[in-house]
């Protein structure tokens, strides 16, 4: 379904992403984890074509992705949502609207300039809005939300899209346990009831457990760990974070539980 | 129970759905007809401008380009005697630029000042705000040209009365600019240097200054560029400098279109010379001097 193949990134002579491939054959929940600064963000605005990868192919449904320029560009893009860490809504306008967004691909500039959105579309938007929870606040502007809502705009805008994948880069770093697991459960619900693709940048390693199939490490640009989440062990870990021994899961932890969780404390134990 | 619970929730979101649209189609309505109202404007309005005009917009439209043509043609006939004309007018372009540089500094340290007491939660006098922000508001409501015919008038002709003129109406504009810089500096170092005695002054310079410098050199340098043009204009009204020099080559039938083309050149070459000097300049200020 989606294939990565080699793909490098390369800011003057600092390589942000080093040769990764990743094949996915069908509709998975993958969670990509690594330290700040090893590349994961690089390649998901890649696979968005946000920014134009230096080398190496993406392909998706036999498409090559990396070629499309101009409007073939921008259609993929609406087939390939994107939700950020910092939500990036407009902030003065209203939630509906900020959901309409997701259609942009579809309208043109003077339609969008009179806010001419039909009203099919705007009853799909506030019913998105009612699947995550957030109907009441669909009159109100975006900054006037909580992050927690605030994000769970940028997945309907997302939802919007009607997008096979859906790409999320830190989606609950900004936000406090508690809405860090509604977004997450938002997340995981949409694939699992949707079938759509979610690829989630994480950096924490219990909420990649928790919530992916499919678990994918990197380290300094380079893909060091692909498996499932059982695959996944302490070990490993150390080594996606470039850790010494006294690295343990619930100190890369968001999670309220996870302080309580017995095996956590087992795994430190033993460490 | 659970059925119920849907149909509760079906029903709400059928509400917030249209009154939403309800919303969509008021905001609608209104846009359309602020999008009447000011295509109708426009339209009645130039017909109206049209009508008044003496010779008529459209007859007139198709000589837009006759004049400098004219220029151009004839200062490329003699184009050989640019170089000489350049340097003939540049002490006057020397003398414009003097005018403006002197009044732009006058004038922001006027504005400096007008801007620091006319700004709430800055003000050394908070009861006398109002008072500073009129008083910027008259210095540049008044055109510079007009304090300038009355200067001329009372102390006679030369760049004194420009630079009197250019340098009260850039305070005014100035000091606007700066205090809306001002207002949105943060006002913590303030309290904190207040708390340990200083007085207004030495809050002012300590803790407002360096927030808004970048800023205040900014708009500074801009206000330049604008005083160059500004006292070129006034050399028309008889302050001297190449203003004086341009009305005298520019009219029509003198002979004198080189003149006319080389100060257009000078001038357009200062213009062009000091913009790229202060965004360098400017560059340097934001980004410091690593870059």
């Amino acid at each position: 379904m989606l294939a990565i193949e080699k793909l490098t990134k390369r800011f003057g002579d600092k390589t942000a992403v080093d040769a990764a491939s990743i094949t996915v054959e069908k509709p998975t929940m993958i969670g990509i984890i690594g330290r700040s600064g090893a590349g994961k963000s690089t390649l998901l605005r890649m696979v968005n074509r946000l920014s134009d990868a230096t080398v190496g192919t993406i392909t998706f449904e036999g498409e090559e992705i990396t070629a499309l320029r101009g409007a073939a560009k921008r259609n993929w893009q609406s087939r390939c949502a994107m939700v950020f860490q910092q939500f990036n809504l407009v902030p003065r306008m209203d939630v509906v609207s900020n959901v309409l967004h997701g259609t942009l691909n579809k309208r043109s500039t003077f339609a969008t300039m009179f806010n001419l959105y039909p009203q099919s579309d705007i009853y799909r938007a506030i019913e998105i809005l009612a699947r995550l929870g957030i109907a009441e606040q669909a009159p109100k502007r975006a900054e006037a939300l909580s992050g927690g809502q605030q994000q769970r705009v940028a997945i309907a805008r997302a939802l919007m899209q009607d997008p096979k994948i859906i790409l999320a880069d830190e989606p609950i770093a900004s936000l406090d346990p508690m809405n860090a697991q509604v977004v997450m459960q938002s997340l995981r619900t949409i694939h699992e009831e949707d079938g759509r693709m979610v690829i989630a940048n994480l950096h924490t390693l219990d909420t990649a457990r928790r919530y992916c199939d499919r678990v994918i490490g990197m380290r300094d640009g380079r893909i060091v760990f692909d498996g499932t989440p059982a695959q996944l062990t302490t070990g490993v870990a150390r080594d996606i974070y470039g850790a010494g021994a006294d690295f343990s899961e619930a100190a890369t932890s968001t999670e309220i539980e996870t302080l309580e969780r017995p095996e956590v404390r087992e795994a430190e134990a033993y460490v | 129970m659970t059925d119920a619970t849907i149909d509760v929730a079906r029903q709400s979101v059928d509400t917030i759905q249209d009154s939403y649209i309800a919303q969509v189609q008021r905001r609608r309505l209104y846009g359309g007809l602020t999008l009447l109202i000011f295509v109708v404007l426009m339209v009645s309005g130039f017909h109206i401008a049209d009508e008044r005009n003496a010779g008529g917009f459209w007859e007139g439209l198709h000589q837009i380009g006759d004049y400098p043509a004219d220029v151009l043609s004839e200062a490329w006939q003699k184009r050989a005697e640019l170089p000489g004309l350049i340097a003939k007018y540049f002490p006057a372009l020397v003398e414009t630029i003097n005018i403006a540089a002197v009044s732009t500094l006058l004038g922001a340290i006027g504005g400096l000042f007008l801007s620091l007491l006319g700004t709430r939660g800055l003000a050394r006098w908070p009861r006398l705000t109002p008072v500073f922000r009129r008083t910027s508001d008259i210095m540049r409501a008044v055109p510079e040209i007009v304090i300038a015919l009355v200067l001329i008038f009372v102390v006679g002709g030369g760049p004194v009365p420009a630079m009197i003129a250019i340098a009260i109406h850039t305070a005014g504009a100035l000091g606007k600019m700066f205090s809306e810089v001002a207002e949105n500096a943060d006002l913590k170092p303030v309290e904190g240097l207040a708390s340990t005695g200083a007085t207004w002054s030495q809050r002012m310079l300590l803790g407002v200054l360096p927030q808004v410098a970048p800023n205040y050199v900014s708009y500074a340098l801009l206000r330049f560029e604008i005083n160059i043009r500004a006292s070129a204009i006034l050399g028309f009204v008889g302050a001297g400098g190449i203003g004086y020099e341009l009305r005298n080559a520019m009219g029509w039938g003198q002979g004198r279109y080189d003149d006319a083309a080389a100060i257009f050149i000078l001038l357009f070459g200062t213009i062009v010379f000091f913009d790229q000097l202060s965004s360098r300049f400017r560059n340097r200020l934001t980004g410091g001097l690593g870059q």
